[in-house]
Order: structure tokens, then C-alpha cells, then sequence
């Protein structure tokens, strides 16, 4: 056992090694510049505010400082595979033990790279903390699995859809009703928890009317992953008409309508947690101030484009599809769901699509 | 000898004498077949948990996908994380130290034999009672909160949705409350990951003891704390971060039991709790861990660059520095995985720095295995390849780290693929390409043999380029808004296509893990002879024969130096370069020899049965804490804790040593007693 | 469960060596390994404390609707309790120095004093649940208060009754004669030790639970 055997045995690896290392590398970078697919409506990278606009600023200079120190070291471990690679004639390495000088180097240099990143880092996080004055607050309530949006100062609630007027910022105060959740529309802003029994508020402002997607990004539970959001930026007179659409109650389906057979079924099987406002006089007014469970109001559920925390519609499956879906057994469409399989016989279906769609 | 003869040799306790065969490895003390029973028990659960990431990736392939159900897919992921990280990686690591910690400082065994096996056993039981939920698991939905009068909505479930994979627990990995309280999760599910990882906590916390004494105490003579092996001290480092965060993971776990089993309100916001704290808790435990798992795997990578590009480890003293000054950080960085948690601004600021600062030693043991390699004459090995691996993966994994501590950007990562992608590149690429690196370097001294070098390579890059193909586009999904423990995701998020290319990823590296499986088994019994220095290493291990005999060293090593046996194979020329001693093949030859052939009779640590009764008390005790309510739940409440007292008091009078067995050395009366590193 | 393990286990110290191979079983630090492994464990034991002290002082001046350990505490008891842990370790001292010399009746006294005392603590202790639980209605699961406070002194309290067991498990080993000099007295040694550790964390407990958290 004299020489040390791998030496013998594959005089040919260093070579062979070295070359396919280096075309993996490669191809990991090249793969690197292949990314841009199409539309991603959750990007992270395509801020639509100020606020993502500023964590944008911050995060491509440490990335693209991050790849300057991806290149020198993966280039350095490449050129030593290809350089020192023990070969035929090659001699014994000196057997240098270290240096001090390059430690020094190499902890100061990154150190001061860091240091430099530091500054701004600070500065953002308590800029983008605190909400501005003339800031519009938003509560938003978190519930398995979707997210309630309460406008105290107009009077409204609504559910899955929030709705804001574009170039303002809105100053959601946000708390949960049940477990953590967390709420995140990439283009507007970091995600931030929402806690129960606690408040955290975030800093949302687009920059243009347009609908922006979001998602609950903390495990919460079985159906986690269908619980997401929309947010809606208005224009000035578009959101004053929201305002006042939402202001207003529902109207009463005509008797002998099939609506209005949804109605009754409303008022025997879905009360229970849900809640409609047809004003003060009628007797379909149900407006829940309990502490019971509840599901999400009702009143404009028409004006919403999407449904049942926001999961549905989606492409592939029309609206009215995904509404018959949900009705007949939400349990299967959203596992765990609060929202039982009510047992509903087509006609029941068909009568109650009809009532939902007079909630405009 | 004044003790043992003092003890009696009982006639009620005999030890066990059996040295081959089952029993000899249920009551062995040896801590190189316990760290091969480790070994294998982690490349069990390594196979499981690599399936349930198969199962994982089956069901993100594409957009609304259908593979699992919701119950079943939150079930995987929480158990491919539990079982990657605690039943994984740690006991892999765990084998690696009770395999080379005593042959790497000069020892014959560990500080406490009978506790090293008690702490496998504990881990194994620890283990199978966590995958014993399986059968008392079911797919419970959540329950409302009691309103005033008494009436609870609760959640439905549609009977497609029972099935037996998603019994099993799906809080996550990190069990966050009050998702994972009695409320929002109630069945038995949680109850066995709570308790499990409890279990598993006890088994880690002795052995961290063990090491740390042995580490202290046991060294060869001339073995000081700077002529350690690297890998030496990445264990003790480990050992001290083990010792300090497992007891605040304890506290938090039987916080989280009480809450689910007895009422207590701890984390329940109801009740006036505080669901935060448990992250606080569980992140002052769960970053250490981090540490805890990725450097073994550097203290590998430090033993094989070296080693294989013929020269010393560049700056030794920095490279020890900066683990133990990793480790020390480590533990003041938890907040940020909770940055997005409405923790104020002054706590993000600091926990953001604090976290940069950890960048620093980071960089500096990467330069250092750099310049390790620079001017060498690197031997391309399969073990080799994968520690060049590791450095090259846990570069992009540290990199991505640092954008994580810009606070501001970490609130759009965190909780996305982009995170899954870096600490992958951290615990794949980082930890588990080292610990493979450690496999194929250190496998002669296991079996005497040599792996396959030929399907070494074939699954070096076929699990390289598989690893990259899985993990790097996860950075762009979480990018583009891929959320984090998604059973599915919106057609319209654009995220199909890298969905699916992950996917092909992830088969790859199972095709990988298939081929060092096959090479495992062939390189076993077929592998060629390895001889006593294979690698033409440096450190002391290689100094005695391969396989390593039962008692290591047939003569206590003396050390000299920083890689003692490379000095005494070599001198250095006038230009520092290394020449082979004249009389170095003498040397193997002779090491060789009188390694097989020890001239006295060495003791070694009696075997036992204790460690494993006791062991078995744990689970029973964890039974009976879920199923307290009932009958059997409490007769196990009383059963298991006597096992555990019944074996203790075993443990403590059983003799320290049986009679000498006249066959076993061939030398010595029988009936003599003798006690040498008894226990 | 950090608390499971005993000190009887682990018995390797140097004197063992038999001289009959050339293999010195020596100590590089010059601590006995049972010495040394009873320390590091300790150390991992202040971390366990450490984390329910913690999470007493965070629930345990918050307002709840129940009530709140804070209001309830009986000082005077509590202290006469607690000195009469601190002096079990002083008996614990004293059953050390008897040992040292060769006091072999001492040490068995004073063991037992020990013993005697920390059962009385302890009995104080079930004494104090009780009251609290029933006269002032404040259990397990009143509050997050309460929990914090009967988990923090019931794992302290679990803690103490091991260390009794441990105290009479020494009785076992005098069966024999002169059983607890053996290596050095270091069985005594090590029960010394984690007692003194259960009374410092008491002493801790006592201040910043009881006496600085008083209403």
C-alpha cells in the first residue's frame, strides 16, 4: 500500500471532471437569464407602488452585488479544478498553512460590503413601517380561509375583493379572527402576519388603477393555499361609485322569482353565518354583531369578480361553473371548509345563483 | 481497579457478552456500531423523506394539481421536513461523530459508552413513534371558537379527503401555534410530532454531553485542543449548540403539549396567549439547528479538501474561529425568520444586522477552503467532487441568505419558494453533498473497502445537476409569488412551466440517490481492498487498519502535530514542498500489521441491555400522555415510566464488567475481573 | 424531558485503568468525565429554566379576567420554604465534608437531612398548588399567568423530587462499606451538584417570581 491508490486508478478524472463542471456551471447561469416567462401576477419583481418600488430598489443592488460574489468565488473554484488539477508532471504542493494578510482581507472586505448594505436596510425598514398621515385605513381580517376588508370610516364590508383608490395609500390595520395568517400583494408591498388577539398594520399604495393579486402566504391549515386576494385600484370617480354602491342596501327579489326562491333558501340554510343587508325595514336583514363564526357578507357579493376566498373563479373554469361547484359541496371544493355541503338538489342551486346574482 | 473490585459481580445482572449477531448490536456500547446503526437508520428515513418530496413535487407539477389531497399534501411537507431535518440529517451527522469522534482524538471509545447507546435507542424510538402516527392519525378540520353560549362552527371535511397519508401530522415542520393548537388541529396528529421531536430532543441532548466530555477528556496524548481535526471541532461546536438550544425547544414543546393535552393557554390567543411567542421559542432553538445541521458537513468538507489536494487546510485557526464564531451568532439571529411578523422596527433593524455579521465567518471558512485548494494537485474522487460540491452550492445558498437579511426584501420572501430554494441550497447542497462527501470519503474505514469510484461519479453529477435543476428556479418562483406550503396554484400565476421543470428535477436526484444506493451495496461486498491509507491521508484515523478493529487503537496514539500522520509520512523540501519519508511505506506497512495484532489485551466497555429498556419507556410515556384520557393511556403513564426507573436501576448496579471470556482475546484466566473505560 | 437521565450512569474515571495494557485512560482536563458531564449538563439545564423564567415574565404581569399568581402569593410561606431548601444545601455540604472524613455515620446523617429538607420544600410546595387551586381558584388553565407559574415551579418541583430519589439512591451504594468513598466520593460528589443547581435556580425563581412579582 504504498501509493495512494486513486492516483493509479483514474489518471483521466481530473480532465473529464473539470469539463463537465464547468458546462454545469454554465448552464446554471445561462438558465439564470432564461427566467423571464410569461405573465406572473404575484411577481415580486414587478412592483406596481411605492412601497414594493422601494424594496425593489434595495433588493436588485444586493443581488447583483451577490452575483459579482458568485462570479469571483465560482471562478476561483473553477480555475483551481482547471489549474491545480493533479495531472502528469504536476509536483507536490507547497504546503502553505495560511495568511494572515488574506484572512485580514476577506473578513474586512465582505464586512465593509455589508456595512454599506446595512444603511439603507435600516433606513427602509422604518420608513416602510409607519403608515402616513392622510393614509386611508383598511382593516383587514383574516379567516380560514379567506380575508374579510372593513372600511370603517365608509361603512362597508366586503370580503376576498379589496378594493382602493389608486395613488393613495391605504393603511391596512390587520388582525385575525382565527390562526396566523399573512397578507401579501407582491406589487404593492411585503407581506406582513396577521395575528389573533394582536394588530399589525401595513402600508399598501398602487400607483395606477388595475387589479393586483395576493395570497395569505402564512400556513394557515388545510385549504393554506386557496386562500388569496384581490385587490382592485380605482380611479378617483370609479371609487367614489364603488363607495357609494357598496354604501347602498340590496334590493329585494321580486316574489314568485326563482331569486327570490334562493332567498328563502338564504334565509333557512346560510344565515347562520352570513350576513345581508336589505336595510332596516326588512325582514331578510341580517346583520350579525356576535362573536359566532362568520362567513363573508353578502350584500354586493355580485359586484365581486371572484369567490370563495378568492380561489375561484379560475382559468379553466367559468364563473357560473364555479359557483354551481361551490354550492353543491364546498367541503370538496375547499377541504375543511367552514361552509358545510348543504345537500342541495339543482333546482336549489339554480334558485340561489340566481338570488346572488341580484347582489350587485 | 479498586472500583470494580469492590463491585460485585453480580449473579441477578450479567452483562451481555454477545460480539456478533443481533444481540451483540441491541446491547453493544461500541460507538462505531452504534454510529453504523445511526448511519443506517438515517439513510432509511432519507429514503422516506426523499419520497415524500417526490409525492410533493408529483402534486406541483402543474397548476391545480390533484396527485394529493390538501390534508395529504400538508401532511407531506410537514413530515418530509421533520424527518429531513431530526431523523435525517442529524442522525447522519450523529453517525459520522460516533463513528470518527473517538478514532479522530486517539480514543478507544466515547466518555459514556452505555449513554451513546442510550441515546441511539432513544432516537430510533423516538423515530418510529413519530411514524407511528400513522396508525391514529385521521384528517381532522378545524374547530371554530366557543362563542358565548357554548356553540362551536367547526370546519368540514368531504369524505374523498380521508385518507391515510393525511393522518399524519401537517403543521409544518415548525409547528406554528395556534394553528397547530387543540383548536385548529385537534386529533392526535400533532400530539406525536410535539412529543416525537421531544423525544428525539432527549436523544440529542446526551449525546451532545457525551461528545463534549469526550472531546474534553478523551484526547490521545499531544492531542490538544489546535492539533483537533476540524471536523473534531465542527462536532464540539455542535455538541455546545445542541446543549444550549435543545432545553428552550423543550420548554417550548411541553408548553405546546400542555396547551393541547391539559388546557393550558400558552400560545392560545383566546385565553390571552400569545401565538408570537412560540415562534420566539422555536426560532431561538430552530436557527441554532441550522448550524446544528450544516456544519458537520463543513467539518467534512475540511477533512477531504485537504487531504485530496495535498496540502494543509489553509488557515486552520481561522477556519475553528469562525464555526465556533458561527455558532455563537447563531443564536442571536432567530428574528429573522419572523420579520414579517409585526415584530417592531428597532427588532427587525438589529436582527438584520446581526444576521449580515453571520455572512462575515461564513465567508471566511469559503475563502479559506479556496485557498485550500489553490496550487494543489487536486485528486478528483468522488469525495472530492462532492466537497467541491458543497462549497460551490453553499456559496449560492449563503448568498441568497444575505439578501435575506435586507429586511425590507425578506417581507416579499420570506414564506415563498424563494426561501425553500435557499435553504435547500443550504441543507442539499450544503449539508447533505457533505455528508456524502464524508460517506465515500470515510466508507473504507466502515468496510475496508472501497466505493465504486465509477458509479460515484455517475451519481455525483447526476444528483448535481439534478440539485440545481430542482432548487435554483425555486428562487424565481418565489420571485414570481409562489407562497410557500401551496397544495396548489392559480393557472394564471405563470408558474407551470418551472413547476414542472422542478419536478424533472427532483426524479433526477433520486435517480442519484438510486445509484449510491446500488454503489453502497455493491462497493460493500464486492468494493476493492482499501488498504490502510487509501487517500494518502493526514489525520489519525488512518492510522490504524481498515475495517477499524473493535478497539481502534492497538497502541494509544502520541500526536505530534496538526495532521500527525501526513507528518509522518512526510518532510518538507527546502521549497515546502512534501517528500515521502523513505521509510513511510515501512510505516503503512508496520501501522498495518500491529493494528490487527494489539500486543496486550484491551478492555473495552462491556455491552448492556439497559440503554435499550429505557429507551423503550419514552415512547410508551408519550402514549400515554395523548391518550391520557383513557384507560390504557393511563395504565402507559405508569407502565412506561417504570420500564425507564426499572432499567435505570438496572444500569446502576449491573456489574461494570462481566467475567473475562477466556475465548475472546485467547489470553487471561477466566474469571478475572477487569474494568477498563467501563460503563 | 431534559430531566430524565441519572447520574448513575456514565461511571468511567481514570483509576480503572488495570495497568495490564498500554492504554492510559487519562483525562485531559483532569476533571472526572462524570464530574464534566454533570456540568454541561447543568449548563443545558440553566437554558431550560431560563426559557420558563422568560416566559413567566411575560405572561406574568399581564391583566387577565382570572386570577393572577401575583395577587395570591404568600410571601412569609413561601420564604420559610424556600430557607429551608437553601439550608438542605447546607446539610448537602456538611454530608461532603463528613465524607472527606471518613465520617461514614455523618455523611449518612446528613444525607438524610437533606433528603428531609428537600421533602419538606416539597411538601410546601404540593401545600401551595393546593391552596392556590382551591381557595383561590386559580388553576392550570385559568390564564396564561397561571400556566407559566405551574409549569416554572412544577418542572422546579419535579426537579427537587428527582434530586431526593438521587439523594436516596446514595443509600444503596452504603450498603456496602465504605461504598460512597469509591472514585472519590464522586457519586456524592455529583447528587452535590445538581442539588446546589436545584437550590440556585430556586433562589432565582424565589426573586424574580415571587419577591419582584409580588402585586
Amino acid at each position: 500500500m504504498s501509493k495512494p491508490l486513486q492516483k493509479r486508478r483514474f489518471p483521466w478524472s481530473g480532465r473529464w471532471n473539470g469539463a463537465i463542471g464547468a458546462s454545469a456551471l454554465a448552464l446554471i447561469l445561462s438558465s439564470c437569464s432564461l427566467i423571464e416567462i410569461e405573465d406572473a401576477p404575484l411577481s415580486a419583481v414587478e412592483p406596481r407602488g411605492p412601497f414594493a418600488e422601494q424594496i425593489d430598489n434595495l433588493f436588485w443592488p444586493v443581488f447583483w452585488v451577490a452575483v459579482a460574489i458568485f462570479v469571483i468565488v465560482q471562478g476561483g473554484i473553477l480555475f483551481s479544478i482547471i489549474a491545480f488539477r493533479d495531472r502528469p508532471g504536476r509536483k507536490e504542493p507547497k504546503q502553505v498553512h495560511g495568511n494572515t494578510k488574506l484572512e485580514i482581507t476577506w473578513t474586512v472586505i465582505p464586512a465593509l460590503i455589508l456595512a454599506a448594505i446595512a444603511v439603507p436596510t435600516v433606513s427602509a425598514v422604518f420608513d416602510l413601517t409607519e403608515c402616513g398621515d392622510d393614509a386611508m385605513t383598511v382593516e383587514i381580517i383574516g379567516h380560514q380561509w379567506w380575508f374579510e376588508y372593513d372600511y370603517p370610516d365608509l361603512g362597508i364590508e366586503t370580503a376576498n375583493v379589496m378594493v382602493m383608490p389608486a395613488d393613495q395609500e391605504v393603511c391596512a390595520v390587520m388582525t385575525s379572527d382565527d390562526v396566523l395568517h399573512n397578507f401579501w400583494v407582491p406589487a404593492l408591498n411585503g407581506k406582513r402576519y396577521l395575528i389573533p388577539g394582536q394588530e399589525t398594520t401595513l402600508r399598501l399604495q398602487a400607483d395606477e388603477p388595475g387589479e393586483y393579486w395576493g395570497h395569505c402566504a402564512e400556513y394557515c391549515g388545510l385549504s393554506h393555499s386557496l386562500m388569496r386576494a384581490r385587490v382592485q385600484a380605482l380611479s378617483p370617480v370609479d371609487w367614489d361609485a364603488w363607495v357609494s354602491g357598496q354604501q347602498a342596501e340590496a334590493t329585494e327579489p321580486a316574489e314568485g322569482t326563482p331569486a327570490y326562491e334562493g332567498l328563502l333558501l338564504y334565509q333557512n340554510l346560510c344565515v347562520g353565518c352570513h350576513t345581508v343587508d336589505y336595510g332596516p325595514d326588512s325582514e331578510f336583514t341580517n346583520i350579525r354583531t356576535d362573536d359566532l363564526y362568520r362567513g363573508p357578507n353578502l350584500t354586493h357579493f355580485a359586484s365581486r369578480n371572484v369567490f370563495a376566498g378568492a380561489y375561484l373563479p379560475y382559468e379553466g373554469l367559468s364563473y357560473d361553473d364555479a359557483l354551481e361547484q361551490w354550492l353543491a359541496n364546498a367541503p370538496e371544493v375547499k377541504p375543511g371548509s367552514f361552509m358545510p355541503n348543504l345537500g342541495l338538489t339543482q333546482d336549489d342551486i339554480d334558485n340561489l345563483t340566481a338570488w346572488l346574482a341580484t347582489l350587485e | 481497579m479498586t472500583t470494580t473490585a469492590s463491585r460485585p459481580a453480580s449473579t441477578i445482572f450479567r452483562r451481555p457478552r454477545a460480539t456478533e449477531g443481533f444481540w451483540s448490536w441491541i446491547t453493544t456500547t461500541d460507538h462505531k456500531k452504534i454510529g453504523i446503526m445511526y448511519g443506517y437508520a438515517a439513510f432509511f428515513f432519507f429514503i422516506i423523506g426523499g419520497l415524500e418530496a417526490l409525492l410533493l413535487r408529483l402534486q406541483l407539477a402543474g397548476p391545480n394539481g390533484d396527485f394529493l389531497t390538501a390534508a395529504e399534501y400538508n401532511a407531506m411537507f410537514t413530515t418530509h421536513g421533520v424527518t429531513m431535518v431530526f431523523l435525517f440529517v442529524m442522525p447522519a451527522s450523529a453517525a459520522f461523530f460516533n463513528y470518527l469522534l473517538p478514532l479522530m482524538i486517539g480514543a478507544r471509545d466515547v466518555a459514556f459508552p452505555r449513554m451513546n447507546a442510550l441515546s441511539w435507542w432513544i432516537f430510533i424510538f423516538g423515530g418510529l413513534f413519530l411514524y407511528s402516527v400513522i396508525f391514529f392519525g385521521e384528517v381532522v378540520p378545524p374547530v371554530g371558537i366557543e362563542d358565548a353560549q357554548g356553540v362551536v362552527v367547526s370546519g368540514n371535511i368531504d369524505e374523498s379527503d380521508q385518507t391515510l397519508l393525511g393522518g399524519l401530522p401537517d403543521g409544518g415542520w415548525f409547528l406554528y401555534q395556534p394553528n397547530a393548537g387543540p383548536d385548529y388541529s385537534p386529533g392526535a396528529a400533532i400530539d406525536f410530532a410535539l412529543i416525537g421531536l421531544q423525544i428525539l430532543g432527549v436523544a440529542s441532548l446526551i449525546s451532545a454531553i457525551n461528545f463534549i466530555v469526550t472531546v474534553f477528556n478523551m484526547r490521545a496524548e499531544g492531542m490538544r485542543l489546535l492539533r483537533m481535526p476540524v471536523f473534531v471541532w465542527m462536532t464540539l461546536v455542535v455538541a455546545f449548540l445542541l446543549l444550549f438550544s435543545l432545553p428552550i425547544i423543550a420548554v417550548a414543546l411541553f408548553m405546546a403539549t400542555f396547551d393541547r393535552a391539559f388546557g393550558t393557554l400558552f400560545f392560545q390567543a383566546v385565553g390571552g396567549g400569545d401565538p408570537v411567542l412560540w415562534q420566539h421559542l422555536f426560532w431561538l432553538f430552530g436557527h441554532p439547528e441550522v448550524y446544528i445541521l450544516i456544519l458537520p458537513a463543513m467539518g467534512i468538507v475540511s477533512e477531504v479538501l485537504p487531504t485530496n489536494s495535498r496540502k494543509p487546510l489553509f488557515g486552520y485557526a481561522a477556519v475553528v474561529f469562525a464555526g465556533a464564531a458561527i455558532g455563537f451568532l447563531g443564536f442571536g439571529v432567530w428574528a429573522h425568520h419572523m420579520f414579517s411578523s409585526g415584530i417592531t422596527p428597532v427588532a427587525q433593524a438589529a436582527f438584520g444586522l446581526a444576521t449580515m455579521t453571520i455572512a462575515v465567518p461564513t465567508g471566511i471558512k469559503i475563502f479559506n477552503w479556496m485557498g485550500t485548494m489553490w496550487g494543489g494537485r487536486l485528486k478528483f474522487n468522488t469525495a472530492m467532487l462532492f466537497s467541491i460540491g458543497f462549497v460551490a452550492m453553499f456559496v449560492i445558498g449563503g448568498l441568497s441568505g444575505v439578501t435575506h437579511s435586507i429586511v425590507p426584501s425578506d417581507w416579499q420572501q420570506t414564506d415563498t419558494y424563494y426561501i425553500v430554494g435557499h435553504f435547500h441550497y443550504v441543507l442539499f447542497g450544503g449539508a447533505i453533498f457533505g455528508l456524502f462527501s464524508g460517506i465515500y470519503y470515510w466508507f473504507p474505514k466502515i468496510t475496508g473497502r472501497l466505493m465504486n469510484e465509477r458509479l460515484g461519479k455517475a451519481h455525483f453529477w447526476v444528483q448535481f445537476i439534478g440539485f440545481n435543476l430542482t432548487f435554483a428556479p425555486m428562487h424565481w418562483l418565489g420571485l414570481q409569488g409562489m407562497v410557500r406550503r401551496t397544495w396548489r396554484y392559480a393557472p394564471e400565476a405563470g408558474l407551470g412551466p418551472w413547476n414542472f421543470a422542478v419536478t424533472i428535477g427532483a426524479f433526477t436526484i433520486a435517480l442519484g440517490v438510486a445509484i449510491f444506493w446500488v454503489n453502497w451495496i455493491y462497493s460493500k461486498r464486492k468494493g476493492e481492498p482499501s488498504g490502510l491509507d487509501p487517500w494518502d491521508a493526514r489525520t489519525i484515523e488512518w492510522t490504524i487498519p481498515n475495517p477499524t478493529p473493535a478497539y481502534n487503537f492497538a497502541t494509544p496514539p502520541v500526536i505530534h502535530s496538526l495532521d500527525d500522520f501526513w507528518h509522518q509520512k512526510y518532510r518538507e523540501d527546502e521549497e515546502g514542498r512534501p517528500v515521502r519519508r523513505e521509510d513511510a511505506d515501512d510505516l503503512v506497512e508496520r501501522l498495518d500489521h500491529e493494528g490487527r495484532n494489539p500486543k496486550s489485551k484491551i478492555h473495552l466497555p462491556a455491552p448492556s441491555y439497559f440503554p435499550f429498556i429505557m429507551a423503550m419507556g419514552l415512547p410508551l410515556i408519550g402514549y400515554g400522555i395523548i391518550y391520557h384520557t383513557s384507560i390504557v393511556g393511563k395504565a402507559l403513564l405508569v407502565i412506561g415510566p417504570l420500564i425507564t426507573i426499572g432499567a435505570l436501576i438496572g444500569w446502576g448496579i449491573e456489574p461494570l464488567e462481566e467475567p473475562e471470556d477466556p475465548d475472546l482475546h485467547g489470553d487471561g484466566p477466566g474469571g478475572e475481573l477487569v474494568g477498563a473505560g467501563a460503563s | 424531558m431534559a430531566d430524565t437521565f441519572e447520574i448513575e450512569e456514565g461511571a468511567d474515571a481514570p483509576e480503572h485503568d488495570t495497568g495490564d495494557d498500554h492504554h492510559v485512560v487519562h483525562e485531559s482536563t483532569g476533571i472526572d468525565n462524570r464530574k464534566l458531564g454533570m456540568w454541561v449538563f447543568l449548563s443545558s439545564e440553566f437554558m431550560f429554566f431560563g426559557a420558563f423564567i422568560s416566559n413567566y415574565l411575560l405572561y406574568g404581569n399581564r391583566d387577565f379576567d382570572s386570577v393572577v399568581p401575583r395577587d395570591i402569593y404568600d410571601i412569609p410561606f413561601t420564604s420559610i420554604s424556600s430557607f429551608v431548601l437553601l439550608m438542605s444545601s447546607l446539610t448537602m455540604v456538611l454530608a461532603h465534608h463528613a465524607l472527606s472524613t471518613g465520617d461514614q455515620n455523618g455523611t449518612k446523617t446528613w444525607l438524610m437531612a437533606t433528603a428531609l429538607l428537600g421533602s419538606v420544600f416539597l411538601g410546601g410546595q404540593v401545600f401551595e398548588f393546593y391552596e392556590f387551586i382551591t381557595v383561590k381558584d386559580m388553576t392550570l388553565t385559568s390564564n396564561p399567568a397561571a400556566s407559566a407559574f405551574y409549569m416554572l415551579t412544577g418542572f422546579h418541583g419535579a426537579h427537587v423530587a428527582i434530586g431526593i430519589l438521587m439523594l436516596l439512591s446514595l443509600f444503596g451504594i452504603t450498603r456496602r462499606q465504605g461504598g460512597l468513598s469509591e472514585k472519590h466520593g464522586m457519586n456524592l460528589e455529583l447528587v452535590g451538584l445538581y442539588w446546589h443547581f436545584v437550590d440556585i435556580i430556586w433562589i432565582v425563581i424565589f426573586t424574580i417570581v415571587y419577591l419582584l412579582g409580588a402585586a
